[in-house]
């Protein structure tokens, strides 16, 4: 699954440490997701969304 | 400023979350020294120093069993504490470690009740396999997502 994470944290000048405290999960989870290594549970993903204020499809994208 | 030194920066800064993973870690680690030591004192001090009471034998066996339960709650309240990535590297770990430990012992089991191996297969032979195969799995999980 793709993702914009890295993207949207970096327009916000947030370091990995910074995403990983809002969203109460490890800066290694958070790097495993933006590296695509790891694909976040739904309630995280939501977490997320809520967080950058956007619809989860436009920072979540299935690749299928 | 270093890729390292970054690293190090960014990990303070994860110290809210942390800060309940190290508390839950540091329990874990004393119930499970307190586990192994009064095992050891349940075997030794039965065989070596009160050989002939049979009481403080049940009650040295009894309290080992005790710490016993507590290790597993504090194990379960470590797991509990973990964030969903580190969960799933320790349920791959574990299912490594039990797959293993099955397999495996049923097979020295079975090499010892038909007589191919010259000693008795030991429990602890098993308690070792399991543990070295969790921590290789552990090890494997962290590498795997860094």
């Amino acid at each position: 699954m793709k993702n914009r994470l890295k993207v949207l944290r970096a327009e916000r000048d947030w370091t990995q440490a910074d995403l990983a405290q809002a969203l109460n999960v490890s800066r290694q989870t958070i790097n495993a997701i933006e590296k695509g290594k790891f694909d976040p549970s739904l309630p995280l993903a939501f977490k997320a969304a809520r967080l950058f204020e956007m619809p989860i499809e436009e920072i979540f994208e299935d690749e299928h | 400023m270093t890729s390292k030194d970054e690293n190090n920066s960014q990990d303070e800064q994860c110290s809210d979350w942390s800060s309940e993973t190290k508390k839950n870690t540091k329990s874990l680690a004393i119930w499970t020294s307190a586990w192994v030591v009064t095992m050891a004192i349940a075997t030794f001090g039965s065989l070596l120093v009160w050989p002939e009471i049979e009481w403080l034998k049940v009650v040295s066996v009894l309290i080992n069993l005790l710490i016993g339960i507590g290790v597993i709650f504090a194990n379960k309240r470590h797991l509990e504490g973990l964030d969903e990535l580190q969960q799933k590297i320790q349920l791959d770990a574990m299912a490594i470690a039990l797959g293993v430990g099955l397999i495996a012992g049923t097979s020295y089991s079975t090499l010892d009740n038909i007589n191919l191996i010259s000693f008795d297969a030991e429990i602890s032979h098993l308690v070792m396999l399991i543990g070295v195969t969790y921590l290789l799995g552990v090890v494997l999980g962290q590498r795997r997502y860094q």
